[in-house]
């Protein structure tokens, strides 16, 4: 069974890609475009990983860490947070938060990938 | 010697005399002895010559004795006296003297006595050259301080102030809402600027950064301290704090192994630089972040693209679309951040605000030179100048660049005359060089600009355009075809006027010191001393008055100006002072007019009385108040301190009632007429301020007559004027 991957993004033109990569390379993937609808199809479709970028409307990537980070039955769900913003304290931020990888925009499509894989035990 | 045989010749005289007498007397009785028998002469007729006789010896010594005591007795007396004077003012002389004896001392006593003065007077001069250096080294100072760009302030540990100048005045000021009241002041607290912890802070810090190495070569380490802080005006200063250096003694602290006296205080005002910062600073963050984003976008769909090439022409179309849309808001992010940072990267030249009919001015001078070689100046005419207009430029970069256009152009197209114009167009200004006649391609004159520049045979790194651009403008050649014209036109940004803090040195009478600095206050500590035991001539005092529309408080008269001016140290603070109309929102009597000359005109638009007492109370916050008739004024101010929140419970003292007790038996104490029996001129009187000052004189020249009285602590000056007559009288 192919691994589910949740894009949550609200920059639709970065979301293409990824979506267009990552399905190209056999997952299945899940679109959110804001934070608590990340958070709701977690939930429901219980991915195996969640691609989370920290800048959303509604609710933030951070807050949406921490929330599933609470949730010991989503213990499982790995989380790589996507941001614009490069700063040293930012990614200490989310890793403090329970992320289990960090990617700063712009960032090469080849990293993304071999991240997501390593993440996932592939 | 010879006094002693004088005295014996006299008394030899006198008994000789005696003897005669004695003689002629034995001499008479012996005769009338003889005669008895023969009739003669009877008793009473002998007794009567032997009378007359001793009555004449008598008479005769008498003088003799007189004459002894004119010569030798009195005049020590007199020489005593004299010598008495002459010991109190050095220009007088002893007499002449009869005596040969005190003749020969007088004229000694007259030698010291010149000895004395010749010395007296070399001493003066010194004294006199000693503080005309000093106050030589005190103008200098003064000045300066005045031309400092930076605001200076010196204070003691109380943090009362000693010395400030003129910028930290008006940097200091409160906000402009119409608030007059000055916080900086001479013997004021820097308390009133700066919050206390911050200071007690910085001196903490100063503490730290001082040291005293005594190791070997002894030697001082003398530390600074920095902090930024807001003014009541909302400016951020910056503060550069020292110490002021001094022997031990009651008024010093030991600051790591110093001891200090004082603190400087350096302030400067980064408002601007700040937010300048602030500005550069968000601009580069959002120039990173607000990066990120498309640009991430950009590279995934391009790494889409060219990594799987095989995709769908519908796909394709996608990612080629994310790749312009993304690209476009980059690319109106830069435009945005650049126009941003443009005004920014100005700042960086030196450039300055000059007027630009100065400059053009100094331009037409410049061009106008006749150089060694030439045998006829270039004309320079200027025509259409506008004179208001403000540029901000490479002032001498700027004329450097016209200066080689024109010779050029006056060497190589032997122009005789140039013209140099300058006007407005939007908020760009126009300044052209122009000239008419040869005619001269675009080519020849895009090289003069743009190549470097070269001026006597020396070749300088900046073409003409490179200066224009700094100064944030352009330069082109242009031709009117019609007036044979040809112009090199030159396109600035038109600056705003530059808001200098005007500088003024106020000239100090001779043997009066500047009034923005006083040292003397090192000496000070406020807060130790009960006022009422402090000698007068230490206390701080606000001196003031006030004009009202009538002379019944009770029955509504309202206060419509106050003026006050500040005595610290025995000086009165001409610069410090306090002058505010008031609205007394009620009519004026014609006669109070006639009296103050304040009109309701001049009064619409001021402040109320609630607004202007807290200010007023602020002005003199740690003084004694001085008044004319301050009983007068202090029951309208008392009779406002519901409505106003403030209460003057500071001490008082009046003129008046001091001049009654000084001279208790003058019939009148009005200021003018104590003016004049102290010898102070009275100018400016009936307003409030003018009555303040000449208040304030008459109030130092009484000092040393109190003085003379005994009265020299506030308590005993405020005793002696209860027990006055007038300080009966109640309003």
């Amino acid at each position: 069974m192919s691994k589910k991957i949740l894009i949550a993004d609200d920059e639709q033109n970065i979301v293409i890609s990824i979506e267009f990569l990552l399905r190209r390379e056999g997952f299945a993937v899940l679109v959110a475009s804001d934070g608590e609808e990340a958070l709701a199809k977690v939930r429901a479709e219980r991915p195996d990983l969640v691609l989370l970028d920290v800048m959303m409307p509604k609710m933030n990537g951070f807050d949406v860490c921490q929330a599933l980070r609470a949730d010991p039955d989503l213990s499982s769900t790995r989380i790589l947070m996507l941001t614009a913003k490069g700063r040293d304290t930012e990614v200490s931020k989310g890793l403090g938060l329970g992320a289990d990888g960090y990617m700063t925009k712009p960032f090469s499509t080849k990293e993304l990938l071999a991240e997501v894989r390593k993440l996932l035990g592939m | 010697m010879q006094a002693t045989r004088k005295l014996v010749l006299a008394g030899a005289a006198v008994c000789l005399l005696l003897l005669v007498v004695v003689a002629a007397t034995a001499a008479l009785m012996l005769a009338s002895e003889a005669d008895t028998s023969g009739g003669g002469r009877t008793p009473e007729e002998r007794a009567v010559a032997l009378l007359v006789l001793a009555m004449a010896a008598c008479a005769l010594s008498c003088w003799v004795v007189y004459q002894l005591h004119e010569l030798y007795l009195r005049p020590p007396l007199r020489m005593a006296e004299e010598l008495t004077a002459a010991l109190a003012h050095s220009g007088l002389r002893l007499g002449e003297y009869g005596a040969d004896e005190l003749r020969v001392l007088g004229q000694a006593a007259n030698q010291l006595l010149a000895l004395r003065e010749a010395r007296e007077n070399d001493v003066a001069e010194r004294v006199r050259e000693a503080r005309a250096s000093l106050e030589e080294e005190r103008s200098r100072l003064a000045a300066l301080m005045a031309d400092l760009s930076q605001s200076v302030v010196v204070c003691n540990l109380d943090g009362r102030v000693l010395l400030y100048n003129q910028r930290a005045r008006q940097e200091l000021a409160p906000a402009a809402d119409g608030n007059n009241a000055e916080l900086l002041g001479l013997g004021r607290s820097i308390y009133t600027v700066f919050d206390r912890a911050l200071i007690a802070h910085a001196l903490e810090r100063l503490q730290q950064a001082s040291s005293e190495r005594t190791d070997g070569d002894s030697q001082r380490l003398i530390g600074s301290a920095q902090f930024v802080t807001a003014t009541r005006a909302g400016r951020l200063l910056r503060a550069h704090m020292s110490p002021v250096l001094g022997g031990d003694g009651p008024h010093h602290a030991r600051v790591g192994g110093l001891s200090i006296t004082g603190f400087v205080l350096v302030l400067e005002d980064v408002t601007n630089s700040n937010e300048r910062q602030a500005r550069r600073d968000v601009l580069i963050q959002s120039l990173i972040e607000g990066g990120r984003g498309p640009l991430g976008s950009i590279r995934a769909a391009g790494e889409m693209l060219s990594d799987f090439s095989d995709m769908p022409q519908q796909q394709r179309d996608r990612f080629l679309h994310v790749i312009r849309d993304e690209a476009g808001v980059l690319s109106a992010q830069f435009e945005k951040a650049a126009a941003a940072f443009s005004n920014d990267l100005r700042e960086r030249w030196l450039l300055e605000e000059i007027l630009g009919g100065e400059l053009l001015a100094v331009a037409a001078r410049r061009i106008g030179e006749r150089r060694s070689n030439e045998r006829r100046a270039l004309a320079v005419k200027t025509e259409n100048v506008d004179e208001g207009l403000w540029l901000r430029v490479d002032t001498f970069g700027l004329l450097q660049a016209l200066h080689y256009l024109a010779i050029r152009l006056q060497d190589e197209y032997e122009v005789r005359e140039v013209r140099l114009s300058l006007t407005r167009s939007g908020h760009l200004a126009q300044f052209d060089l122009s000239w008419i006649g040869t005619f001269m391609n675009n080519e020849t004159a895009m090289s003069w600009l743009q190549d470097p520049m070269s001026s006597g045979g020396e070749s300088l790194p900046l073409s003409v355009v490179d200066v224009v651009e700094r100064c944030n403008g352009d330069i082109w050649f242009q031709r009117e075809r019609v007036s044979h014209r040809a112009f090199f036109r030159t396109m600035l940004p038109v600056a705003e006027a530059p808001k200098d803090l005007p500088r003024s040195i106020v000239a100090a009478a001779e043997g009066e010191r500047p009034e923005f600095y006083d040292f003397d206050i090192f000496l000070w500590s406020a807060v130790s001393h009960e006022l009422d035991d402090r000698p007068l001539v230490e206390l701080s005092y606000t001196v003031f008055d006030t004009e009202t529309t009538g002379l019944q408080p009770s029955a509504g008269d309202e206060i419509i100006q106050i003026g006050a001016t500040r005595i610290v140290n025995r000086r009165l603070l001409r610069q410090e002072c306090f002058d505010q109309l008031v609205d007394p929102r009620r009519s004026l009597s014609q006669q109070s007019i006639a009296i103050h000359g304040i009109t309701p005109e001049l009064l619409v638009g001021q402040p109320a009385i609630d607004v202007v007492l807290p200010q007023f109370h602020a002005f003199c916050a740690d003084t004694v108040l001085v008044g004319h008739n301050a009983a007068f004024d202090m029951r309208f101010l008392q009779l406002k301190e519901k409505p106003s929140g403030v209460r003057f419970d500071q001490p008082v003292l009046d003129t008046l009632l001091l001049s009654a007790v000084l001279h208790p038996n003058q019939s009148t104490h009005r200021l003018e007429a104590i003016a004049e029996r102290l010898g102070v001129s009275v100018f400016g009187r009936h307003t409030a301020l003018g009555d303040a000052m000449v208040t304030g004189e008459v109030f130092l020249k009484m000092l040393p007559l109190l003085a003379e009285m005994g009265i020299t602590t506030l308590r005993q000056a405020r005793e002696a004027s209860q027990r006055t007559y007038h300080a009966r009288l109640k309003y």
